[in-house]
């Protein structure tokens, strides 16, 4: 039964994984970061009810909450740079390197 | 008679305020020092006020000591505690017998004149108030170094000396010629000043105290061994501030300073601290017959090596200078032979020396002042006319430096030659010689200088000096004429001298002017003036010098003393720099700056990592935790 929801999880951290390496429109990375995050959140939750406490759904309630708090600040931060760049791909924001 | 006992002086009185001798030209240089350009005005006043006003003090503390028995004429006056640090306890004060106030006497009385003289000589110098600060701090300085009670505070006065000669030798700083001789006079006489150093602490090793008194008791009870290394390296001190081989190189580029300078510091006083140095420690160095013959020895030879330098120098100060050195071996020579006779022939030697030597430079001094700063003596010639008084001063210099009979210098001069040869025949010979060749450079000179046809540069006009100028010339001109009589007639200097170094014993007869050596170099002197007059006053002097032959160019050269400090000493001293340099650069900071350019040149290629690429972050984050979960699954499996 959990690992059902497990091997979902797994899929779910996996796409998000793939679409935060591989695509360049800063909107779809942060879509995908969420998606890692929030399955994550899922895999807390089945370990929860796996082990009948409420240990993991306390921490997806944590992450939710900073992942909330990321979301304010990151749409902050690609708004900006697409009002002064006219561009949103995360490659075009490479200024701060060596 | 052995010396007399040095005696705790606490009473009141001129001797118990002798300490002013030294505070009032101190006095007088700190005030011109620190008041600056402020005291400019009455600066030169002040210095000549302060130097005659320590001479008042020595006169009437002479006056004192000739009031007492002649055996309570050695009298210590403590002044203070100076170091006390456990074992080591300097105790400051002021030992006043009759050495160290004729010592006195000769230094703020010459020093007084010349003081007075150089008001006119620096009259167009518009640091002059300075000039008269750094004189009265070497008059102050050289009154501690023959007054003081111990070998600490002479060795305080010596470094005090040593540095008012620097910074008078390079007064005119800005000549590159005069920076140059006075960093030279004071590297040398560093030499010199770490051998008394070293002396200083063995003595202090072997007596456990510094104290004149407590040495000189105690004299019998240390080995010969030490003593012979005391006094050699007491020696070392002694050359290095006189001018004696092989630490003789400074004395002749000491000229560049001004001529009062070279009267006082450089001819009539601190050259003679080495003679007075032995002289003082004469129970040590009776203690150590090799020291004395060393003593001896370098005397002898620098008496000629200076004459000889002098026979070939057209420059007036370097022939004079040349000649100082040469005079300063005569002390040399007598001080080392040693005894009453010894001792009492090198100190009247120096008193009349101070005299006739200080006159004879102010004389210069005056030729120079009249001829533009012309030291060249082939470009004077016949300047007896014109400037009577100098010439006549002169002479009477140049009478009593050759010995001729009755002037100062044949007096003191014979009886170091009678000395010399009682000791040993190669001595007395140089001695004699040293009298022919100071016949002839001296006759040279007064020759080129006053008389002859007028080789002057175009726009010379010269004239007599002013009366400040010629006033001190004329007494010390007086000194030469009748000091000699004065110290060595009736033996009045040896008797006055036996508390501090004893009285001959029988085998002396007092002075014999008619013993054999004296007529030898009487006739050798004539001759001496003879040959001067057919080479440079019967011919015209001619005013390029002529090459002249290889001891002629020696002798120009300094007989190559700096030629041989270069081989020896200056050579091997830069190449042991350039070494020391090389392993600096390429060892030490090789080392350093090879792991700082390591760690930077790897740094430098790290950083290109850091692409700007955010998905290349990314990447590098997966990668890292695939492998942080690859190595953590494969560690539990272990």
């Amino acid at each position: 039964m959990t690992t059902h929801y497990l091997v979902l999880s797994a899929l779910l951290f996996t796409i998000g994984g793939i679409g935060v390496l591989v695509r360049r429109n800063a909107i779809v990375v942060f879509m995908s970061v969420e998606l890692m995050l929030n399955s994550c959140n899922l895999a807390f939750v089945a370990f929860s009810r796996m082990h009948g406490n409420l240990d993991g759904q306390l921490m997806a309630f944590f992450v939710m909450v900073v992942a909330a708090a990321e979301v304010v600040v990151g749409l902050a931060i690609i708004v900006t740079i697409f009002r002064t760049r006219r561009s949103a791909s995360v490659d075009d924001a490479n200024l701060l390197k060596y | 008679m052995s010396p007399a006992e040095i005696t705790q002086y606490s009473g009141g009185g001129v001797i118990g305020v002798s300490w002013l001798m030294i505070a009032l030209p101190l006095a007088g240089a700190a005030i011109l020092l620190l008041g600056g350009r402020r005291t400019d005005r009455w600066g030169h006043l002040l210095g000549v006020a302060m130097s005659l006003a320590s001479f008042v003090v020595a006169v009437l503390t002479f006056v004192a000591l000739l009031g007492r028995d002649p055996a309570q004429r050695r009298l210590d006056i403590a002044l203070f505690d100076f170091i006390p640090a456990g074992s080591l306890d300097v105790k400051m004060g002021l030992l006043i017998d009759p050495l160290s106030i004729s010592f006195a006497l000769l230094i703020t009385g010459v020093g007084t004149l010349i003081h007075i003289y150089s008001i006119g000589y620096m009259s167009h110098d518009s640091d002059r108030r300075r000039f008269f600060s750094y004189l009265n701090l070497f008059v102050a300085a050289m009154l501690l170094l023959v007054l003081a009670d111990n070998y600490v505070g002479l060795y305080i006065g010596w470094e005090g000396v040593g540095l008012a000669s620097y910074l008078l030798i390079g007064f005119w700083q800005f000549k590159p010629s005069a920076a140059v001789a006075a960093k030279k006079a004071f590297i040398i006489n560093r030499v010199g000043d770490v051998g008394l150093a070293i002396g200083i602490f063995t003595l202090f090793a072997t007596f456990g105290t510094v104290g004149f008194k407590p040495i000189f008791e105690n004299v019998g009870g240390a080995s010969a061994g030490v003593m012979t290394a005391v006094g050699l390296l007491l020696l070392l001190g002694a050359v290095g501030k006189s001018a004696q081989l092989p630490l003789q190189a400074w004395l002749l580029d000491a000229m560049e300073g001004p001529t009062p300078v070279s009267a006082l510091i450089h001819a009539a006083t601190m050259v003679t601290a080495g003679v007075y140095l032995i002289t003082r420690s004469s129970p040590i160095f009776e203690a150590a017959p090799t020291a004395q013959l060393v003593v001896t020895i370098v005397g002898a030879a620098t008496l000629l090596f200076g004459a000889i330098i002098g026979c070939a120098k057209d420059d007036i100060k370097k022939g004079l200078a040349g000649s100082t050195m040469s005079q300063i071996g005569y002390m040399f020579l007598a001080a080392g032979l040693g005894g009453a006779v010894g001792y009492v022939a090198a100190i009247a030697h120096l008193l009349t020396h101070g005299f006739f030597k200080a006159g004879l430079f102010l004389g210069a001094g005056s030729v120079m002042h009249a001829m533009n700063d012309e030291v060249d003596m082939r470009r004077y010639g016949g300047l007896r006319k014109i400037m009577p008084i100098t010439f006549g001063t002169f002479m009477l210099g140049y009478l009593a430096i050759i010995g001729i009979p009755p002037f100062a210098g044949w007096f003191t001069k014979d009886s170091i030659i009678e000395a010399a040869v009682q000791k040993h025949w190669i001595l007395g010979a140089a001695a004699i010689l040293g009298a022919a060749l100071t016949a002839f450079y001296m006759s040279r000179m007064v020759f080129m200088t006053f008389f002859g046809e007028k080789r002057w540069e175009p726009d010379t006009h010269p004239h007599e000096s002013p009366a400040n100028m010629t006033g001190p010339m004329i007494l010390l001109a007086i000194g030469s004429v009748f000091g000699g009589a004065f110290l060595v007639l009736g033996d009045r200097f040896m008797t006055f001298l036996a508390p501090v170094i004893g009285a001959p014993g029988p085998e002396y007869h007092g002075f014999q002017p008619l013993a054999p050596p004296g007529i030898i170099t009487f006739v050798l002197v004539l001759a001496g003036i003879g040959i001067a007059w057919t080479m440079y006053g019967k011919r015209p002097v001619p005013v390029v010098a002529p090459r002249g032959s290889f001891a002629t160019v020696a002798a120009r050269r300094d007989l190559f003393g700096d030629a041989l400090n270069e081989a020896l000493f200056m050579r091997p001293g830069q190449w042991l720099t350039r070494v020391s340099v090389w392993f600096d650069n390429r060892g030490v900071d090789g080392l350093v700056n090879g792991l700082a350019a390591t760690i930077g040149g790897t740094s430098g290629r790290l950083r290109r990592v850091q692409t700007g690429f955010a998905r290349s972050y990314a990447m590098f984050v997966f990668v890292g935790a695939v492998l942080v979960t690859g190595a953590l699954l494969l560690v539990g499996t272990l």
